[in-house]
């Protein structure tokens, strides 16, 4: 195949990921090197390295093109969700800092880990193929399946984990099982071609319905929808807090935008297959998400069963299968982002050591002991429950304007009333800060660190700038939607 | 700049500064809150005295904010939402003054918000973009979740969780609405839309035109709030700082005035029996509640529910006189209500309490408080020469020219006020002198009152100072709602 070996530009248009790999590969090497306890230096290298392969993104996407025999393929939107990985990395490895030294856990394996589950995710984002969609997914799981049990002395950890592997292979083994048949079907595994062939009449219409079935089950699992939601409420109870914030945003970001490359570039043909599976699995994961979180005492449980019916919001934009929906997934996964990870990053700062403070009743009196925490994590609820002003309350705007765009005038009114539901668990915590007085019982919260400040204060910008100025991410967005087909 | 800016930039700076102001001294972030009120409030009377009667909005602005959604910033004052504005800067300065002693703890942020809680009633009052009046609507929410469940009573985390989950569960049926719109003409802009629709470019049907219209009247219904999506608003006025209470203005009324009405003409029409139906329950159902309560918060949370049954009576009835009225009693709400949630609060920081038996006999010893509270009193129950009368007189006339069956149940809402009010008085001011004392009202006390006392027998003898405005465009607004539907409308006068 390499008759013609890859053009300089090429290796530019990869450039994030390459970065990546080489960072995260010199942490691993460094790790036995270097024994000084309590050092951030690992911490260091790794945002270093972020850093540098987020420049590699924006520059790279001056650089739009295909690359490596039409693998990957660098457009805006590859772009768009090139960022967003890698600033959630950031604002990642940021918010770890304390949760590493709180632990004296802190390695380079962590960051590594890190890095290579960013890379992989940015190789989903860029890639037109489907073998290459496979790798990125599976460099981005298996870094995540041992994030999640990263405290291995931890057995909620270690439950976690376990469960997130087993059910995840599972996952994987049927998105396999998908590309298998549609390469069987079509004689191809890149997006594109596979989109021409199913427009040539005498297609076998069966088999690739079926591999689209499978595929989507694949992706419904990485995206935490229903049915495939029931791991994700122990995965993120279970492990690390900044792990659990990491999972809920860069893998589920990633998994959309593979879900709607596939499905947009590819199986546009054959939408009226699968649509209404999107709709059914769009409405169920909302409402189940919102009322199963309803209940939970569990701060980090509720925020799972949150970003289960978040991921049904998404799911709705996709429902609406068209450019204006593909550009409102962007909007939200980027808003989602910040206010989710920034929610999970005050939850690790307040749980303390072991994380045993993870009880609604432990915020109780925080507006009072912490006003700057207090309001920020008020800030990310607000935009969870969507608020004018934030970016949780636009995306979802613009999500359900989407929807009725096609048509889906139930779906949108079920969605929202499914919000009206949510603002009653988030404002449970509010409830706590602002309106209970703490207990004798309940813990005291150490000063916040910088770099847990930075962590915060980046989402919280993020949130608000979204929410206030949305105009430049979404007109990007809607841009590099129509790139899809 | 604008002067409407202004308002809008003012409190919403002022919230900011006094949240930053050093939390040690709370005095001074008092001083620089009501400052920063104060200096509203003479923009409020500044937008008053610069209104020209009749005629499209003014102080307009009107600049695109996100191009993509054709969302603009687009806001003015008409006659319907001028004087709510005037009434937004003179309550929240009033309300800062009679909780300045009575809010201890953390004060920085009680100002702060009854400030921000301002910039969202003035937004409200004045946007003409579907989706800024969303914004404005839902925003106006968060501070009162705050104002209530920190600094009220002892159910406040249960008020207003309450309150906040019923008004999200109307305001996302009308956002459902508004998108729906949207998708049609492809803009928020009010005016844009309107003309579309007067001209004919947009075209609902009646199944559509019905099922945009509730869910509006969904919002407004339960924000206004309209029997029977009543039940948050007792444990809201019971659990909230009597202050705080004194702001929830009556944004569903004019909600539906401002847009219900404008936007689906032939639905409002089609729709009105049943809501007048609502309404004239409200009006019953509301004052034999209070005819039964025994806390005095919740006496005057029933009144209200009777008030806004009035309200809504008036706008339903299509008629110039009940329009007028509608809006006329919006304003009154707000002073007379208000007025009387702020002496209440007044009355209950003497003695702790909020139930009627606590009291009695408080004449004796402070006539002041007694006079001011006497004069609310009446102008709640109608007096004339004060200012419900003038409102409740309008809706009763409009409600006689569309059905005279409306008038009369309405009218003996208006007799069981009386009953409720008057009986409320006695046992709270005569009677036996009580056990013990409590001091007279004081200086800042008398700031508070009567400047409401004022405007209640102004609105009551110089109603030209406001009515006039106000039909401008009642009548504006009528007149297009009756174009929309010429012919449906003539016949069933005829009949």
């Amino acid at each position: 195949m390499l008759a013609n070996p890859p053009a300089s530009i090429e290796y530019l248009r990869f450039l994030p990921e390459i970065i990546l790999s080489i960072f995260g590969t010199l942490l691993m090497v460094l790790n036995p090197l270097i024994r000084k306890q309590g050092s951030s230096i690992f911490g260091n290298l790794s945002i270093l390295g972020l850093a540098t392969s987020l420049l590699a993104a924006i520059y790279a996407d001056s650089l739009g093109g295909e690359a490596f025999s039409r693998m990957v393929l660098n457009d805006d939107f590859a772009s768009f969700f090139r960022v967003l990985v890698i600033a959630i990395g950031i604002v990642i490895v940021l918010g770890s800092y304390e949760f590493l030294s709180r632990e004296r856990a802190d390695t380079g394996e962590f960051h590594s880990l890190i890095l290579f589950s960013v890379a992989g995710q940015c190789i989903m984002v860029s890639s037109n193929d489907l073998i290459l969609v496979f790798i990125g997914l599976e460099i981005s799981s298996i870094a995540t399946y041992i994030l999640a049990g990263y405290l291995r002395d931890d057995r909620r950890a270690n439950e976690s984990a376990v469960k997130y592997f087993l059910l995840g292979s599972f996952a994987t083994a049927f998105f396999l099982y998908g590309i298998s048949l549609i390469y069987g079907a079509t004689g191809s595994t890149n997006l594109s071609d596979i989109h021409a062939f199913l427009l040539s009449p005498g297609r076998p219409a069966m088999i690739v319905g079926i591999s689209a079935a499978l595929m989507m089950v694949g992706l419904t699992f990485k995206v935490s929808g229903v049915p495939f939601q029931i791991w994700a409420p122990d995965v993120y109870q279970g492990a690390p807090s900044p792990i659990s914030a990491f999972l809920s945003a860069g893998p589920k970001a990633a998994a959309f935008a593979v879900f709607l490359r596939i499905f947009l570039t590819a199986f546009p043909s054959i939408s009226h297959q699968w649509w209404p599976v999107v709709w059914i699995s769009a409405l169920l994961s909302m409402t189940i998400g919102n009322f199963a979180a309803l209940t939970q005492s569990n701060i980090k449980r509720m925020l799972a069963y949150s970003s289960i019916a978040h991921a049904g919001y998404v799911l709705v934009a996709l429902t609406a299968h068209s450019d204006v929906g593909a550009a409102a997934a962007m909007f939200y996964l980027a808003a989602y982002a910040c206010m989710n990870v920034g929610a999970f990053i005050v939850v690790s700062h307040i749980a303390g050591k072991g994380e045993h403070n993870v009880e609604v009743s432990d915020f109780k009196g925080l507006g009072l002991r912490q006003p700057v925490t207090a309001a920020l994590l008020t800030v990310f609820l607000l935009s969870l429950v969507g608020v004018p002003l934030t970016g949780g309350f636009f995306g979802k705007f613009y999500i359900f304007q989407a929807a009725l765009q096609s048509n889906m005038i139930w779906l949108t009114v079920l969605g929202l009333l499914n919000s009206a539901v949510a603002a009653y668990y988030y404002l449970r915590i509010v409830g706590a800060m602002y309106m209970q007085d703490a207990s004798e019982s309940t813990p005291v919260p150490q000063p916040l660190p910088p770099g847990t400040q930075l962590a915060l204060l980046l989402p919280a910008l993020g949130t608000i700038v979204l929410g206030v100025f949305p105009s430049a991410v979404l007109d990007f967005a809607i841009k590099s939607a129509n790139f899809l087909k | 700049m604008n002067l409407l800016n202004v308002l809008l930039l003012l409190p919403l700076a002022g919230a900011l500064i006094t949240f930053l102001l050093p939390r040690k001294s709370p005095q001074f972030a008092r001083l620089v809150a009501l400052a920063i009120a104060l200096i509203t409030f003479a923009g409020g009377m500044a937008l008053a005295t610069n209104y020209r009667v009749g005629g499209p909005p003014q102080f307009v602005t009107d600049v695109v904010w996100v191009q993509s959604l054709d969302i603009h910033y687009h806001v003015g004052a008409d006659g319907i939402g001028l004087w709510m504005i005037v009434l937004s800067t003179l309550l929240a300065p009033l309300a800062m003054l009679a909780s300045w002693n009575s809010i201890t703890s953390r004060a920085n942020d009680f100002f702060a918000l009854i400030l921000l809680l301002e910039f969202a009633l003035i937004g409200v009052f004045s946007s003409f973009d579907l989706f800024l009046f969303y914004l404005f609507w839902e925003v106006s929410i968060v501070p009162f979740i705050f104002l209530v469940g920190i600094w009220g009573g002892d159910r406040r985390m249960y008020a207003s969780l309450k309150f906040f989950v019923y008004t999200m569960a109307g305001s996302v049926l009308m956002l459902t609405s508004m998108i729906y719109l949207y998708t049609k003409v492809k803009t928020f802009d009010l005016p844009t839309i309107l003309s579309a629709i007067s001209s004919g470019r947009l075209v609902l049907s009646p199944t559509e035109q019905t099922f945009l219209f509730l869910g509006f009247f969904a919002a407004f219904a339960i924000k206004a709030p309209l029997f029977p999506f009543h039940t948050w608003l007792p444990d809201f006025h019971e659990n909230a700082p009597p202050p705080v209470s004194m702001l929830l203005l009556k944004m569903g009324v004019f909600g539906l005035i401002r847009f219900s009405l404008p936007l689906f003409p032939v639905a409002a029409r089609d729709n009105a029996p049943w809501i007048i139906v609502l309404s004239i329950i409200g009006i019953l159902y509301g004052a034999l509640l209070a005819l039964s309560e025994t806390n005095i918060l919740r006496l005057i949370a029933y009144s209200s529910l009777s008030h806004v049954g009035f309200m809504v009576l008036g706008v339903f009835t299509f008629t110039q006189l009940g329009m007028d009225g509608a809006v006329y009693q919006m304003i009154n709400h707000g002073i007379s209500t208000g007025g009387l949630f702020l002496m209440v609060g007044l009355l209950a920081s003497r003695r702790k309490s909020t139930a009627i038996d606590a009291f009695g006999g408080v004449a004796h010893v402070a006539p002041g408080l007694s006079t001011a509270f006497l004069i609310t009193t009446l102008a709640g129950v109608g007096l004339p020469l004060l200012n419900s009368f003038v409102g409740e007189f309008l809706i009763l006339q409009g409600a006689a020219l569309a059905n005279f069956r409306f008038a009369v149940f309405a009218a003996i809402g208006v007799i069981l006020s009386a009953c409720y009010m008057l009986w409320l008085y006695q046992r709270l001011f005569y009677g036996a002198k009580p056990d013990r004392t409590y001091p007279d009202l004081d200086v800042r006390e008398w700031l508070c009152v009567l400047p409401l006392v004022i405007l209640m027998f102004w609105l009551g003898i110089g109603t030209q100072t406001f009515l006039p405005a106000i039909t401008g465009s009642t009548s504006h607004l009528l007149d297009d709602n009756r174009q929309s539907i010429p012919f449906r409308v003539e016949a069933a006068r005829a009949r």
